[in-house]
This record gives C-alpha cells, structure tokens and sequence, in this order.
C-alpha cells in the first residue's frame, strides 16, 4: 500500500523522439563509442553549441552519464543561468551564474568572473526544453531517492520505447531496490517487446513479465504489438485473456468496496433508527432531520473552533462528535416526552406526527441557516486515497466505514454491558416485569429516543463530509434507512449491518448495468418484494418477544 | 334526500357551490363586485380534484385501515395518461410541428411513438385509460402486499417507496414521459381551448360532478355489506378471517377502487393547472393529502372533502403570504391532529350532535381499534 496524494500528478512523462534520441545517444555511448574513447563526444560541448539539435542531444547525454554535475547544469540551463565562451575555444568553458559569481559547469568549483562581454547565454529552444524535460525525468532513474526513481522507471514503462533498452539495461545494473528493479524489468519487457531485437526466448519471457502487472495499460499496451512470432502471439493472447480475467476481479473487488462504502453510509443512518423504531418500535419519520440536525451541529462546531481556537482546526470533527451526540440526543429526549409518549402503540399516527415534526425541523434549520449549503471542511487526515493493487480507495470513505463499525460495535456493547442497555433491553422485553423490578420505564423510554438519536447525530457527523449540508440532507437518508431497518429485521442490530451492506452493494451491483436511478428503482423494487416473502426482515426474532 | 344530514350538506355544497361560483363567474360582468375572477375557478377545481384524491384515501384509510402514503401515485398516473391525450391534441401546433410526436420527444431525438402512446390521441381511449392505469398498478401491487399480509407501518413504508420509485422513473428522460419537465403548453381538450374562461368554469362544475358522484358511491359502498366487512377487517383483521371472510379479497377490491378515483382525480386536475410532471409523485405530497383526510375526520368520507378543501386553502393563503411559515404550519397540524384531534373536523361535530353520528362513529373508533389490532 502507497498513500499516495490525492492531487498533483508526477511531472510530464518522456516520451516520444526525445525519448528515442536520448537513448539512441545512451546507446552510443555505452555501446560503440566506448570502444574509441577519441570520438566519445563531450556533452558540455554539445550543450555550448549554438545548434538546438546537438544542445538538445547534449543534454540528453548529459543526463544519462551518470555525471552528479547533470542535474544542476540542466537546471541551470533550463533556468536560464547557463554561460558558454563567446568565442571559439577547444575547451568549450561553461559557467553557471550564481547569487555569488560563477562556478565552472564541469567541476561545480568557483571560478573568477570572467567578463561579461566574453560570455552567451545558452539558449533554450522548444526543442531544448522538449530534451530537458525528458532529461529531468531520466535523471531520476539515477537519483538517490527510490521513489523518484520509481516513478522516472514507471515513465519509461508508460512509453514503452525501443530505444530505452539501453537506457534500462543501464538502470537495472545499478538498481538495488527491489520495487523498483521491478519496474524497471516491466518497462524494460515493454521495450523489448516493442523493438526489433531480441529472441523469441526474451520475448516469452517478456510477455510473462508484463502479464503479471495486469492493468489496463499493460492490456492496451499487449494489444497493441503487432508483427510477433507466432508463439510470441499466442502467448500475448492468453496474457491478455489472463490480464482480463485478473481485471474483472479487481473490478468485482472494486464494486464490493464500493458498495460496503454506500453500506456503511447506509448502517450509519439507520444504526439510530434500529434502536427507535426496531428496539422501540417508534415510526420516527423526523429521523433524517436529526441526521441532519447533527451535520449542522459538526458546522457550527467547527465554526466556533475556527473562531476561538484555531489551532485545534483539524481536530473539529472530534470535537463535533459528541456535540452532536448531544445535541441530537436532547433533542430527540425533548421529542419523546413532548410527542411520541402520546403515541405509543398508534404506529399510524406517530407516523403523520413524526412526518409533521420532520417538516418543522427542516423549516427551522432553513429559516435559521438559510436555505444554501453550508461548507463543512473535510480534516487533511481525511483526505487522500490508498491505492491497494488494482483498487483506489479513497481515505474518507475508508474512515466512514471504519466509523460506522465503531458507532455499531459500541452501541452494541452498549446494550450488551452498559447499564442503560440492560435496562433497555429489560424495558423492551417485558415491560411490566421490568417496571416491577423498579426500572422506570418512562425514563428508559425517553433515554432510549435520546440513544437512537444521539446516535442519528453522530451519522450527520460523518455525513457532513461526504454529503452537502444542507436542509435536505435528512430527507435522501430517511426512506433508505427503512428499508435497511426493515431488511435487517427489526429489532436487530446484526440484520442492521447484514441489510446495510446488502443494499449497498446490490445497489452498486446494479448501477453500472442499469444506471443510478433506475437502480434506485430495482433496489425499492427488490424491498416491495423482500418484504413480500419475508415481512420480518432477514433475522426475524423468534419466541416470546415476536408475540409481543 | 337523504336520511342523514351530512350526506345532504356535503352534495349541497360541492355542487351548489360549484354551480354559484360557476354563475358568478360566468354570468356577472367584470367590474360587478359579485364577479368571481377566473383564477378562483381553477383554483377551486383544484381543490375539488384534490378532495377527490382525499375521498379516495379515506375509502381505503378510513374503512380498511390501509394507511397509503403513495396514494399520490395513482393521482399523477391518472393526470399523466390525461397529460399524454392532451400534448397529441396539440398535434403540429407545437414548437417543432410535428404532427404525431410531442415536442418532447422531437427534442430528444425521437423517431417514432412508443407503443404506450399509441391511442392516447382519442379522448375515448385516454378517458379510461385514466383509470385502469392506475387500477392495473393498485392491482399489482395491491394483489401482493395483501395476499402475503404486509400491514399496518410497513405497508405504509413500501406504498411510499412505490411512488418515490415511480418518482425516479418519471425523473427519466427516456420513459418517454417529458422527464423532469413532464407535460405543460397544453392547448385544447376534445377541440375545446382550454385557455378560455368558460373551459375553466367548466372543468371546476365537471370535477364537482365526479366528486359529488364518488362521494356517493363511496358512502353506498360503505354502508353496503361489503363496507360493513370493510370495517370488521380493519378493526380486527384475524377475527374477521376466522368468520371465513377473506380480508385480502376485500382490501383489494376498494384498494383498487380507489386507486381508480384518485387516477380520475388526477385526470382532472391536469388540465386545469396546465402541467404535469414528476414531482407529484413526491412521497410528500401523498402524505400531505393523508393528513388533509385527518383533518376533516377519518372514515367520514364527508370530512376528507372538507379537509382537502380547508387544507389547501389555508396552504394558498400562508404560502402566498407568509411562505416561510408554510411549513411550520402544516407541520403543526400533522402533530396537533394526531395528538388533539384524533377524528378531525367532522368528529368534533359528531360528538356534539347525534344526527351526524351515524357515519362518524366508525371514525372514532377506528383509530383505537386499528391501534390495537397494530400495536397487538
């Protein structure tokens, strides 16, 4: 795994004919020319020429010699600070201008100013720039840091040119690093592939190298060769057969994280509402709203950390988190002994009064916060994406689905150990024998609402990050988060999770076949006739409790 | 006319309403101050379609017990199959001037008419289609959800997600139904302009017809045998199936019945606002009109006309003059009616007078019995 930053792209690739007459040059002066060192041309002089062809190959051969004075002649030349001898001279001097003076380009050592009437400035042609841009990159091959030079190895794969062996062959005798030998063995099969040269043998085995990468790329790419032995094609084919086949599981796999990230936004919403309505069996329509109310809670939180302590900016969502557990809690205590405790046992009705309620809230926060989105700031820990071999994860969803675990498994232990839990779960079992045992149960039943939505405004928390905040936002969960309560079973917290997950994956299952809308159609379609055959959800509680 | 007094008030005021507003409007010169300006009438016929759509969700409400919040649905399936007879009559007079294809579909490349829009161009055809569309949809779903005894919240959950679905559907440009945009630039009906103000006194003294003829036959509904096992089957479901009645047969029926009027509802309704499109399959709206029938008085059939009416008048004068209060207010009322005024209206009454009783008892116990049948 790579955390790799979500913006900024490496710099532009080599490619195309610098990339050639880079390695055309490489190949010269690894290969024939070193059998006559005489004719061994002198890149500085190149460079000092006033030909943009043979400056644009000096600098290529340059970059490639392995020199430790490459990289910052080039940067000189590219910025502009590179001085040649104006007159002929068989040494051909060359000066880098610095804040101080000027140093010999050759050695790096200081040298007396000379007079500037003898000095030219180096120009840089569209050409030249072409050859340095494609020479920084091949400077990388040989930089000291791995990463650099992964990504310069990863360019040269992307190019896929025959004129890189050279080059290549060169990086891969001094290479150490195992991830990048890697790449470079797969850059270098790619040019093998594409060149002239080589045996079948090499060739095989080339094709074999490559097949392992399996990306989309290296699919395009073995699609692309043309004019290869017959078994070098055969063996191309089934790689490509192989290559589909790995990509459709990644595809799979793709879909799946998608899908348990729509889950867990899902679980997220509804974890509350498994407690109102499945635990109490209270149709709160108002549910959505109170995820909304907890979103707006993490907006003026951080808007008051902003303002009066700054310095805790990155950590606002922390903070936002159990205010809008509170927030959300009281307000759904309020709701409960000002509303609900009128309509226990008249489902219908504190369905419409819920509804009513929900209409209220949305008003209120428009008329409060204004009809607009407001801007909540997603923390730079937040941000970024994973890459995991053919998958993109991106670290938001990451947190939300770990989030939305966490709110589940605690809320679970909650009821499992906690004292309110015990008492919920007595309260919810048998009433009477519980108040008789001295549980008041009106309390629990206000404290119950208050869990349910404390914990409806925990999921606005993490909601506000990859959602709009705004007066509707309650509205797109509410109907989803039913349908999950109700899939899951009522009054489970374990068919919360299972429905959760099922309805987002099959809703991402859907979608590329069907599209966004109509696969919202299919999945209500699915619940109209889940709930058919099986009007209890998945899990549906057996013995005396289901009697009740 | 009638034995009891309500049913007489209620004919009386829908269609002698409907005729004085009618005349007045008609018959009296412009600047007269009895004159009821045009935008009245379409605003009552509005309403009257909108109380036909509340008679409707009472029907199955009211007497079954059959909680619909997507009753909507088959409102605006009723006002799309009257949209789709309205945009052929337009014929070459739209924007593009083709004859067969809507202007719509011209837009979106279109060649040809899809067979479900064939016919539509014969107010013969489209006139029931109003109806059996939404009667086949009531039908289908209606023969599942009651046959593997889906009740109480959870037919209420799927009715909404059926119009929310719909919803979505109708959002699509290539349903064929006009998208997001629907149906509007409607011009004329059975060759009638329907932008004159004799078109509109007409259509509002039509809508009153039909509601007044629905009233009466949900009330000869209601009181025949068959509303009297409606009622048992709502109050106590399983008792009723031990007696060896089958509750399934009977929800279905005046669950397709009144999916039916409210589609009729609905076919009035568009070509008296000009437009349809799919926002009136929104779940909120179905609500709405839920609470519009509890205003005025569950299972009183009377009080779900008069909630309609009071509703929607209340909801033009506070969005027109305070719209941020709007819903706020009927907020409220959703809440306030739930927990004080658990019969509406017309229950307010009952239990004062006894000559209205007769048909408001069943209101008052409904909501207790159906809770206990729920919550049991």
């Amino acid at each position: 795994m790579v955390l790799a930053p979500r913006e900024g792209r490496g710099r532009a690739l080599p490619r195309g004919s610098f990339v050639a007459a880079l390695l055309f040059l490489l190949t010269a002066l690894c290969g024939a020319a070193r059998a006559d060192e005489a004719t061994k041309p002198d890149p500085f002089a190149d460079i000092a020429t006033t030909t943009a062809d043979i400056e644009a190959r000096g600098v290529l051969a340059l970059a490639v010699s392995g020199s430790p004075r490459a990289a910052p002649v080039i940067a000189a030349l590219r910025d502009g600070k590179l001085f040649a001898w104006k007159w002929p001279r068989p040494d051909t001097p060359l000066f880098i201008k610095t804040d101080s003076g000027y140093v010999d380009a050759r050695t790096g050592d200081t040298v007396d100013a000379p007079a500037p009437v003898n000095l030219r400035k180096v120009i840089v042609s569209d050409a030249v720039r072409g050859a340095i841009e494609t020479a920084e990159g091949a400077l990388d091959l040989f930089s000291q840091d791995p990463a650099a030079r992964r990504k310069s190895a990863e360019a040269l794969y992307q190019s896929a040119d025959p004129g890189a062996l050279a080059l290549i062959d060169k990086a891969l005798a001094e290479e150490t690093d195992p991830a990048v030998t890697r790449v470079l063995r797969e850059a270098r099969a790619a040019s093998l592939l594409k060149s002239d040269s080589g045996s079948e043998a090499d060739r095989l085995a080339a094709v074999k190298e490559l097949a392992a990468r399996a990306d989309l790329q290296t699919r395009n790419l073995l699609a692309s060769l043309q004019g290869q032995p017959p078994t070098v094609a055969s063996a191309v084919s089934s790689a490509i057969n192989d290559i589909d086949h790995t990509l459709q599981l990644w595809g799979l796999a793709e879909n799946v994280y998608y899908g348990i990230s729509l889950g867990a936004v899902l679980l997220l919403a509804a974890t509350g509402l498994a407690i109102t309505f499945g635990v109490m069996g209270v149709i709160n329509m108002a549910h959505g709203e109170i995820v909304m109310v907890g979103a707006y809670t993490t907006f003026v939180v951080q808007r008051l950390i902003a303002a009066f302590a700054p310095a805790l900016d990155q950590f606002g969502l922390l903070f936002a988190i159990p205010a809008a557990f509170l927030v959300a809690g009281l307000l759904g205590v309020l709701i409960e002994r000002t509303l609900i405790r009128f309509l226990y046992g008249r489902p219908l009705e504190t369905l419409l009064a819920t509804w009513g309620l929900s209409l209220i809230l949305q008003q209120a926060v428009r008329s409060i916060f204004g009809p607009t989105n407001q801007d909540v700031s997603s923390p730079p820990w937040m941000s970024g994406a994973l890459q995991l071999g053919g998958l993109t994860l991106t670290v938001n969803r990451l947190w939300i689905i770990l989030f939305a675990l966490l709110v589940l498994g605690a809320l679970m232990a909650a009821l499992r150990w906690g004292g309110l839990g015990r008492s919920i779960r007595a309260v919810t079992q048998n009433r009477r024998m519980a108040a008789a045992m001295g549980i008041r149960t009106p309390v629990i039943d206000a404290l119950t609402f208050g869990l349910g939505s404390g914990i409806a405004g925990i999921a606005g928390v993490a909601l506000s990050q990859i959602d709009n905040v705004s007066p509707n936002l309650g509205q797109n969960y509410i109907i989803d988060s039913f349908i999950v309560v109700v899939v899951g079973g009522v009054g489970n917290l374990w068919g919360t999770l299972l429905g959760a997950m099922i309805l987002g994956i099959v809703d991402k299952f859907v979608e590329p076949f069907a599209g966004a809308v109509l696969a919202k159609i299919l999945v209500l379609i699915f619940l109209i006739l889940f709930i058919q055959r099986r009007p209890r959800g998945l899990f549906p509680l057996k013995g005396r409790v289901a009697e009740a | 006319m009638f034995r009891d007094k309500l049913t007489t008030i209620t004919l009386g005021c829908i269609l002698g309403g409907a005729l004085l507003l009618a005349a007045l409007n008609l018959l009296t010169p412009g600047a007269s101050a009895a004159h009821v300006p045009g935008f009245v009438i379409s605003l009552v016929g509005k309403y009257l379609c909108y109380a036909i759509l509340a008679l409707a969700i009472d029907l199955v409400w009211g007497y079954a017990g059959i909680l619909t919040l997507g009753h909507g649905a088959f409102f605006a399936l009723g006002g799309y199959c009257m949209g789709m007879y309205l945009m052929r009559e337009i014929g070459a007079r739209g924007v593009y001037a083709n004859p067969i294809l809507p202007d719509f579909m011209v837009f979106i490349g279109w060649k040809e008419l899809p067979w479900y829009w064939q016919g539509f161009n014969h107010f013969w055809f489209a006139l029931p289609m109003t109806m059996l569309v939404p009667a086949l949809l009531a039908f289908g779903f209606g023969w599942f959800a009651f046959r593997s005894r889906v009740s109480g919240v959870y037919l209420s959950i799927i009715t909404q997600a059926l119009t929310y679905a719909l919803m979505l559907a109708f959002f699509r440009n290539d349903m064929g139904f006009g998208g997001n945009n629907g149906m509007t630039d409607f011009k004329d009906i059975v060759g009638i302009p329907l932008n004159s103000e004799a078109t509109s006194a007409g259509l509002m003294l039509i809508s009153a017809v039909v509601l007044a003829a629905a009233f009466l036959l949900a009330r000869a509904m209601t009181r025949s045998r068959f509303g009297k096992v409606l009622i048992a089957v709502r109050d106590a479901e399983s008792r009723t199936r031990f007696l060896g009645y089958r509750p399934e047969s009977y929800k279905l029926v005046v669950w397709v019945l009144s999916a039916m009027i409210a589609g009729i509802g609905g076919a009035l309704y568009v070509p008296q606002v000009g437009i349809i499109n799919p926002s009136e399959f929104a779940p909120g709206n179905s609500i709405e009109a839920v609470i519009w029938v509890a205003v005025g008085g569950r299972g009183t059939l009377a009080g779900a006309i008069l909630g309609a009416v009071l509703v929607n008048l209340g909801k033009t004068w506070l969005t027109s003059a305070l719209p941020e209060v709007w819903l706020f207010a009927i907020g409220g009322l959703f809440i306030l009616v739930t927990l004080l005024l658990p019969r509406g209206i017309i229950g307010l009454f009952a239990a004062r007078s006894t000559t209205a009783g007769a048909e408001a008892e069943p209101g008052a116990a409904a909501a207790k019995s159906a809770a206990r049948e729920i919550a049991g």
